[in-house]
């Protein structure tokens, strides 16, 4: 099929990282995703992946993710196994490499990976011939998440150029604020991170991200507000819940701050009152519906991409 | 080009002679082409006392220079043989250009009393070059209770280090003291454990990046000057190996100038290597920076996971700033092989570092091509300087016994395992090739390798 731009980028094999991902080839996948949610019981779709073997490798727990990855390979034909890691042999001490190459010798063609390691899918696709579609590793990259965001993001606001997107919290540890800042600056967004000290170190160094020094500073003008889900056991000594929520907490009065209906994101799952207000988070600015709903669409695009079937 | 081959410390002494190579002696600052002549494995000065039959060998394209010192080589034996042997090492070595290795102790078990020097060096008697061995300098290398340092001496140990992690300070002053009068240098790996904890990078702009936990450069630096000023105040010798930071060249630097007795080694990959090899980057540290490039296909590779780990580039720099001054004395090349499965895991869980002893040379000399580093000082920092850290001579003295090497400075060799001696091949290098091919590396005039 051809969709909107007519770039000949190499065929991609893997989703391991936004990062190098040009805006044409980031806007490709967008514009597929738009057309798989569009026409997703067409029936040229319901086979595109009929002799894939989809498996769903997570090593770490995860709810929407690997449920909206599974959704997306079934809805394009694919037979997908849900490999169950905490069950498998990995507890017995198999390495990672042994465990995919194992699943590639059954029949599996295709690897969604989340693993708690940075770069486990890098090591994936070199050491395997299987197709790899990173679905989280340690604190490096989200692809999937980022992409989902991305189109979340362009429906609501037309278009990210020159578009401020603030994205505020644990920036440090989160894989999805990473992914994004790739995405949102390789589609022409100004992007402003925000967070206790800690949270934000070294990110001054990332080409096209400001830091701001305070909430206030982040959210001022800003089209469109990002939030991350505070892990409390990430708190360092001497600065408490209550320190967070004080400091970085969006809440009604502080989006006063942002542009008019600037919406807001949140990845999930929200830990209402902590990072956000319950009120923001199910309130009319909150797209944190939408992001779910475009997860599918999102990652039938790229499996569909990777597979060479779009 | 003939086959490799291998000889050992126990074969017949050689009888050879080389004409028209250039050779480099950097313990008489000399650098000239000239002709080597080995009787029963002595150099001679006249070519003329040489048997008719004797073999030749055409220097032209040569270089000669005397046998390679390292400082620091992990040679696994006793404990972890999948990974290396005394005797593959040894080859290794031999291969490197290399007669003498100084075998670290973290082995299993340590090499923490005069048994498992004993052991090390019978094993080694009859290997491709010699070894010294390094004494632990606490027993069992847990950082509580000091090793017997006098019978370590007596042993034949060249220095004694905790090679792993650094000499903590509950011991730091009791071993300097003792080794203040024995004469032997504390070879110190300076990291200090809080810093460093669950650090797998190098700290920076690549690290936040790949979302990887940054070593702070800190955790070297404040060691380093702890030891500097304790080595001050016991009189002890400090050899401070692998360093990686510009902070730690700058406190030794200092150090010298003061006058205290201070030596310190660097890795040719601290040297060439940078952070951005984590990312996927193969562009050595003087070549411009790719910092910003996204991961490429050998982003996260377990080769590259090393302790400590690879520079800045900016460190890099100073590190080569270092070495052409004389602030570094030697090169050492930190060799550690470890097995594949100990490396095709994702970075964070790769053991750390990488084997050198076969690419020592080959970097320095990518160095040298570059006008980044005299050749004659890469010589020194491979021979005659090392030598002089653990009180030994290097040179092409005639009337002593052969000990040089000869490598062919315009080929090039590709890096790949069949290539390598070493039971291992963890190395970023991988399929990169690499000028400077070794022709003959003869230790205590005895031929160990030839190609």
């Amino acid at each position: 099929m051809t969709v909107g731009v007519a770039i000949e980028a190499p065929p991609m094999r893997h989703l391991l990282d936004v990062e190098g991902q040009s805006r044409a080839e980031i806007e490709r996948i967008l514009d597929l995703a738009v057309e798989m949610r569009e026409a997703r019981t067409e029936r040229r779709h319901r086979s595109m992946l009929e002799r894939e073997t989809v498996g769903l490798a997570f090593y770490e727990t995860s709810t929407r993710t690997r449920v909206s990855f599974e959704l997306a390979a079934k809805a394009l034909g694919a037979t997908v196994v849900d490999l169950g890691m905490a069950g498998s042999s990995v507890v017995k001490g198999e390495s990672l490499v042994d465990t995919l190459r194992t699943l590639e010798r059954t029949g599996v063609t295709t690897i969604v990976l989340r693993h708690s390691d940075a770069g486990a899918p890098y090591l994936a696709a070199r050491e395997t011939g299987l197709r790899v579609v990173n679905a989280g590793d340690g604190a490096h990259a989200h692809p999937t998440q980022a992409l989902l965001d991305a189109l979340t993001l362009r429906e609501a606001l037309g278009s990210l150029d020159g578009r401020t997107v603030a994205i505020v919290g644990d920036v440090a540890h989160s894989r999805v604020a990473r992914s994004n800042l790739h995405s949102l600056v390789a589609l022409g967004a100004r992007v402003r991170v925000a967070g206790p000290a800690e949270w934000i170190a070294g990110f001054e160094s990332w080409r096209g991200v400001t830091v701001a020094a305070s909430l206030d500073e982040a959210l001022a003008g800003a089209d469109a507000v990002m939030t991350l889900r505070v892990q409390v056991e990430r708190l360092g000594s001497g600065f408490s819940v209550g320190d967070y929520t004080r400091g970085w907490r969006l809440d009604e009065e502080r989006m006063r701050l942002a542009a008019p209906d600037a919406p807001i994101l949140h990845p999930g799952p929200t830990n209402e009152g902590v990072e956000i207000t319950a009120e923001l988070a199910n309130g009319p600015r909150s797209l944190i519906g939408r992001q779910v709903e475009n997860g599918v669409p999102v990652r039938m695009a790229v499996l569909a991409m990777i597979a060479g079937a779009a | 080009m003939t086959e490799p081959r291998f000889g050992r410390l126990t074969d017949a002494p050689a009888t050879l002679l080389i004409t028209g190579a250039r050779v480099i002696d950097p313990s008489a600052a000399t650098d000239a082409v000239r002709d080597i002549a080995v009787l029963d494995g002595m150099l001679v000065v006249d070519p003329g006392a040489l048997p008719e039959d004797l073999e030749r060998i055409d220097g032209r394209g040569l270089v000669v220079a005397p046998g390679f010192v390292d400082l620091h080589a992990h040679l696994r034996e006793p404990g972890s043989e999948d990974a290396e042997t005394i005797e593959s090492g040894a080859r290794a070595a031999a291969h490197g250009g290399f007669t003498t290795v100084c075998a670290m102790p973290n082995t299993d078990p340590p090499l923490d009393d005069v048994d498992g020097v004993g052991l090390v060096t019978d094993r080694a008697s009859d290997a491709a070059c010699r070894v010294r061995v390094i004494g632990a300098v606490t027993r069992g290398r847990s950082g509580e209770r000091l090793t017997d340092l006098e019978a370590l001496a007596r042993a034949g140990v060249v220095g004694v280090s905790d090679d792993g992690s650094a000499v903590t300070d509950a011991v730091l002053r009791e071993a300097m003291e003792a080794l203040a009068s024995l004469g032997l240098p504390l070879i110190e790996h300076a990291e200090d454990p809080s810093l460093a904890a669950g650090a797998v990078m190098r700290a920076g702009a690549v690290a936040v990046r790949l979302g990887l936990v940054g070593w702070p450069p800190e955790a070297e630096v404040r060691v380093v000057e702890r030891d500097i000023a304790m080595a001050a105040q016991t009189g002890a010798r400090l050899h401070l190996t692998h360093l990686s930071t510009r902070g730690a060249v700058e406190a030794v630097r200092e150090a010298k100038a003061r006058g205290v007795a201070v030596t310190a080694d660097v890795t040719p990959h601290h040297l060439a290597f940078a952070d951005a090899w984590v990312a996927g980057s193969r562009r050595f540290a003087w070549e411009e920076s790719d910092e910003q490039a996204p991961p490429a296909e050998g982003a996260y590779d377990g080769n590259c996971r090393v302790n400590p780990p690879l520079a800045s580039r900016e460190d890099a720099r100073a590190l080569m700033d270092g070495l052409r001054d004389g602030t570094i004395d030697a090169i050492a090349t930190d060799h550690a092989p470890h097995p594949p499965e100990r490396k095709l895991v994702p970075f964070g869980q790769a053991a750390p570092g990488l084997i050198g002893l076969e690419t020592a040379l080959s970097i320095g000399l990518a160095a040298v091509e570059e006008g980044r580093l005299e050749l004659p000082t890469l010589l020194a920092a491979l021979s005659t300087r090392p030598a002089a850290v653990i009180g030994e001579k290097r040179g092409m003295t005639l009337a002593s016994p052969a000990d040089f090497m000869a490598f062919d400075l315009q080929a090039r060799w590709r890096v790949e395992p069949s290539a390598l001696a070493s039971r291992s091949a963890n190395t970023p290098l991988l399929g990169m090739e690499l000028p400077g091919v070794v022709r003959l590396t003869v230790a205590d005039g005895r031929v160990t390798y030839r190609s």
